[in-house]
């Protein structure tokens, strides 16, 4: 059992490095405004979080990730270029289904982290650079997606707008995603919906329904979508490789899915500039399919570094999360890229050495 | 001495003494109908009267060693019940479904796939999650996190849960039903793929208990059955 306070002095390394690579500290609230935080991550995460509730403030969280306060506190009062680090807590219910493991999950635990705000398209690599700088001494497996690469090859697919919308809304949720794939696919016939004598009740309006009815009704007009199309996305969804492999089998299949040309082009030059920085991209392995794994929010690079432990979450994650900046930045977006490492499992790693 | 812990009114209790007594084991309440203490002839137990809702917690602490109770409460109240009791034997009565329920009204609505496309709708026209209102927290979201419906928020409701969509609390409820007689008068229908769990009083014994002497209580009393 490794104390509290070894970790807090492995996260005070992180921090220091962090604050060395230019990072300014800060440290958000513990206590955080339920209603934000639950709408963006939706009930997931909220079966995780510690709601509770304060007579003035109404439903409040125990903070169960950093990454929305630093986003918050930068839209209100940072300017770009800006990176930022924080260490502190982080709380999550632990709910296993059906049999509890014989070690539970930590449900508080710490998180170093470090986030860049900047239109800087090296902010990837320097994040990554960092990240893997920190993190060698611990041989840790390190991965790397990329959601920009699949979310354009899915906004090319020759479909309808509505159906367009629904495959890229789904690309998280696997099984969704492959039945709206198959349902595309297949010619579609007139669906016969019954009528209904039951009063109207709820929420929801009339022309709400209508409008999805019509845009059922017209699902018959529409081409299935050619079978070569969810054969070329099966292939691009299963490219894991070390990452030099793995582009050039992305370069291959950018002929074939030319959508994807720019985003590959992209990869390629962030795995140039980790080379510049000191990793050898050999050693990274590249799975197009990791961003689907990951917290929604990501939308271009993904990462993760894995210990050899079974049962073991992530050592360290992040990525990009534009999209969250334009979302919590009402109209305002700010390209953004960072991620987080648990020092309470680097103790225990350095614990069993 | 075994302590068994019985639902202490109702459909319920009755049903749980007749069942015992079909096996041999005459079960009555003592005294008072407001007193909660009970008698045992035909078998070394002792019993104790609960709410239903309490049995899975007596059962996770081994205050009980044997409880009756619908199977959709213990893995409801129980995180990892499997750790905490198993099942000794379901008992054939008490059937009620957990059942995902819409508005009737909602003609596009016939099944799951149906229903996820419309809470992402909903929360395009809405700004918030689509509503759901149920008491069974945890086998709802379970069971919609791995049928993979995103786009949806679930409200308490502990009580008349199937008035809240016209109350316009909201948009959909999660609730236990036996006939769907109440869901159809609150103009509700079910999703026939969305049945969430198909719960029945279940003889459940705590993992705390001594589980030999379980083991010799099923076999002379409940026909060898084995948990």
């Amino acid at each position: 059992m490794v104390s509290k306070s070894a970790k807090q002095v492995i996260g005070q390394r992180l921090l220091s490095a962090f604050r060395d690579a230019g990072a300014v500290e800060v440290a958000p609230d513990i206590l955080l405004d339920a209603a934000t935080l639950l709408d963006l991550y939706g009930e997931d995460i909220r079966a995780r979080a510690y709601v509770t509730t304060d007579p003035v403030r109404g439903e409040v969280v125990l903070r169960p990730d950093f990454t929305v306060p630093v986003v918050r506190a930068h839209m209100e009062n940072g300017a770009e270029p800006a990176r930022y680090c924080y260490l502190g807590e982080v709380f999550r219910k632990q709910d296993h289904g059906d049999t509890r493991p014989e070690q539970p999950r930590d449900n508080e635990y710490l998180q170093a982290g470090f986030e860049v705000f900047a239109r800087d398209p090296a902010a990837d690599a320097e994040v990554f650079a960092l990240f893997h700088r920190l993190l060698t001494p611990y041989g840790l497996t390190a991965m790397m997606g990329d959601m920009d690469i699949l979310l354009d090859a899915v906004a090319a697919l020759p479909v309808s707008d509505a159906r367009r919308a629904a495959l890229l809304h789904h690309i998280w949720r696997p099984i969704r995603f492959s039945r709206l794939l198959a349902r595309f696919s297949a010619p579609a016939t007139l669906r016969p919906l019954s009528e209904s004598t039951a009063p109207w009740t709820g929420l929801r309006t009339g022309s709400e329904m209508e409008s999805r009815i019509a845009t059922l009704n017209a699902e018959p007009d529409e081409p299935p979508l050619p079978a070569e199309w969810t054969d070329r996305l099966t292939r691009l969804f299963a490219v894991d490789a070390p990452a030099p492999q793995a582009l050039a089998q992305l370069r291959e299949l950018a002929r074939e899915i030319p959508a994807i040309v720019e985003a590959v082009d992209r990869l390629a030059l962030r795995i140039d500039q980790l080379a510049a920085l000191g990793v050898d991209p050999a050693q990274v392995r590249f799975a197009a399919s990791h961003g689907r794994e990951t917290m929604e929010y990501y939308d271009g690079m993904t990462f993760t570094f894995t210990a050899d432990q079974a049962g073991w979450p992530p050592v360290a994650s992040g990525g990009r999360y534009d999209a969250l900046t334009a979302q919590l930045g009402a109209g305002r977006a700010i390209p953004a890229v960072g991620g987080i490492i648990r020092p309470g499992l680097l103790a225990e790693l350095e614990a069993a050495c | 001495m075994l302590k068994l812990g019985v639902p202490s009114k109702g459909r319920l209790m009755q049903d749980t003494f007749g069942w015992f007594g079909a096996r041999g084991i005459a079960l009555s309440r003592t005294g008072s109908d407001r007193e909660y203490a009970g008698r045992v002839e035909g078998a070394d137990l002792t019993l104790v009267l609960l709410s239903a809702s309490e049995i899975p917690r007596e059962l996770a602490s081994g205050r009980i060693d044997l409880g009756v109770t619908g199977s959709d409460l213990v893995r409801e109240k129980l995180a990892g019940w499997r750790s905490d009791v198993r099942e000794v034997v379901q008992m054939g009565f008490g059937h009620a479904d957990l059942v995902l329920a819409v508005p009737a009204c909602w003609r596009d609505c016939e099944n799951l796939d149906d229903f996820a496309a419309i809470t992402r709708q909903f929360r395009g026209d809405h700004g918030f999650r689509l509503r759901i209102a149920t008491k069974y927290h945890r086998l709802v979201r379970a069971f919609l996190s791995e049928h993979e419906v995103a786009d949806y928020q679930l409200v308490d409701s502990q009580g008349a849960t199937e008035g809240t969509v016209a109350n316009l609390t909201a948009e959909a409820i999660a609730d236990i039903t036996s006939s769907g007689e109440t869901l159809r008068a609150n103009h509700l229908k079910i999703l026939p793929d969305a049945l969430i769990h198909a719960s029945q009083a279940t003889l459940f014994a705590s993992q705390k208990a001594d589980q030999a002497e379980v083991d010799r209580f099923a076999r002379r009393y409940l026909g060898g059955i084995d948990a």
